[in-house]
């Protein structure tokens, strides 16, 4: 129990360390911090041009999609980064359990994906003076870890993939947008055709973001409660989906002698 | 002639080179089209069907930066990954005249963007952008690609001394499409809007011959930075400082 703990803690933290290829502040400050705000400040522009809906609106949906941002990279750098470090074979051949080892780096990346989050809700303060009451903050913190949590497991399922396809980053995009036309990040999910928003329910962020633009204007954390649940258990399902993926790449690699096969 | 030949070679080379993998143009067709769907989405919910043909325009011209930016701010990478930087920097050939072509190269990729944006707006869309004057409609694009591979080329200079440039390359694509793209339009932008509502090419020649003030300006501060930086690595003997 012991090694388990160890390699998920410290193993965790010293492989995002290593691996989190954006964490300069040459990289992390453009990517991260400002990214995120050009982002909400954009669609905020272009949701009055387009008559949709409030500045807030488009802040709270943008800023917690953001947590995407730093998910589905960060656990991309996770697992395909040691493939560039050349350290992905050794990984793979260690004895060490691999629910520790890959659950370990989800940790800091799910704390650097809220972190990003809260970011963009900065910068709109600051650039679109988008205020909130000071009783929601911490619901809405609570909301980016919930957000983060369920980004992080598809950040799981996308760098799992990375196992086998050698352009993660390119997957992480593409979930990326996925996320940002199917959620209801700037479009109202009753606006979007009938399969579009029936797709969006089982996807992260979705439910968070109705939940944090609830919470946004005051309503308590009980009242979204419903929202939080399915937003944990589809976190958790892709968390899942991501470790049976790497164990059934890990064993195809094995069986195959490579990891490369796109 | 020489500098003509060059510039026309450099960017035939780069295009093709560029247009080589069939998965990176997918792609560079791909990620516009996700940011015109939502933008279609938002107008058509929000201020209905008659506003989409402009914006139709507007998201078709979006894909031609976003062609451009991280791939003109990592052009230089991409030569000091390949390990060529030195030895371009080192040629008799001036520096500008081997890098306009890449940037101007990433920059056309961005009219399949512009094509594939416009059919994807009338195919799933239903929005129609009708073009009477197809002849002042091209002029208007070629103005577009030309100025955002100057602004490009531009970036590609800023950031020679960058090892991470992708990464400001990348934070400029909101800014660029929010002051250049929907609410402030450029005015190429503008040029072709005006176009395809039946405007005469006299009534966008102004507009063009602005366009082709801005890329100049781009270009002439792009060449003067270049100059700059290459005597700065010379006496610094590093072409790396971030």
């Amino acid at each position: 129990m012991t090694t388990w703990l160890r390699i998920f803690f410290i193993g965790g933290a010293v492989s995002f360390r290593a691996l989190f290829a954006w964490i300069r502040p040459s990289v992390y400050i453009p990517t991260l911090v400002v990214g995120p705000t050009t982002q909400i400040i954009f669609f905020a522009y272009l949701g009055r041009t387009a008559h949709l809906e409030s500045d807030d609106w488009f802040v709270v949906g943008n800023a917690v999609q953001s947590a995407s941002l730093a998910a589905l990279f960060g656990m991309g750098f996770a697992i395909d980064g040691e493939r560039w470090t050349q350290t992905l074979s050794a990984v793979l051949a260690t004895p060490a359990s691999r629910a520790a080892l890959f659950l370990g780096r989800s940790g800091p990346v799910l704390v650097n994906a809220a972190i990003t989050a809260a970011t963009g809700f900065v910068g709109a303060a600051i650039f679109l003076d988008f205020r909130m009451p000071w009783s929601s903050v911490p619901a809405i913190l609570f909301l980016l870890l919930v957000a983060s949590y369920s980004c992080t497991g598809l950040g799981m399922v996308t760098g799992a993939v990375g196992l086998r396809m050698r352009d993660v980053p390119i997957l992480a995009n593409f979930a990326m947008a996925v996320l940002l036309i199917f959620c209801g990040v700037n479009v109202p999910l009753d606006a979007l055709p009938g399969w579009m928003s029936s797709i969006a329910q089982w996807l992260p962020v979705t439910h968070v973001i109705e939940a944090a633009r609830e919470v946004a204007t005051g309503a308590p954390l009980s009242a979204v409660r419903s929202d939080v649940t399915i937003e944990l258990a589809l976190g958790t399902g892709y968390l899942a989906l991501g470790l049976f993926l790497i164990r059934f790449f890990e064993r195809e690699g094995r069986r195959r002698g490579t990891l490369e096969r796109a | 002639m020489r500098t003509l030949r060059l510039l026309a070679f450099g960017w035939l080379m780069h295009f093709r080179m560029l247009s080589q993998s069939w998965f990176d143009g997918f792609l560079a067709i791909l990620w516009p089209l996700f940011f015109a769907t939502v933008t279609f989405f938002m107008f058509r919910s929000g201020r209905g069907e008659a506003a989409l043909e402009p914006v139709a325009l507007g998201a078709a011209v979006m894909g031609v930066w976003t062609a451009t930016s991280v791939s003109a701010s990592s052009a230089l990478q991409r030569e000091r990954r390949m390990g060529t930087l030195e030895l371009l920097v080192a040629s008799p050939t001036n520096l500008a005249v081997v890098l306009l072509p890449v940037t101007l190269a990433t920059s056309t990729i961005g009219l399949y963007c512009i094509v594939a944006t416009l059919l994807w707006a009338r195919f799933l869309f239903g929005i129609h952008v009708p073009i009477v004057h197809p002849l002042a409609f091209a002029l208007g694009v070629v103005g577009i690609v030309v100025t955002i591979g100057s602004l490009g080329f531009l970036m590609a200079v800023a950031f020679v001394r960058s090892r991470r440039a992708w990464a400001i390359g990348a934070v400029t694509e909101y800014p660029i499409w929010l002051i250049c793209g929907f609410l402030v339009p450029i005015s190429a932008i503008e040029a072709a809007r005006l176009v395809a509502r039946d405007a005469s090419l006299d009534a966008v020649s102004g507009l063009l011959a602005k366009e082709a003030t801005i890329g100049i300006v781009y270009s002439g501060l792009g060449l003067g930075l270049i100059r700059y930086f290459e005597l700065q690595g010379r006496r610094l003997a590093t072409l790396e400082r971030v």
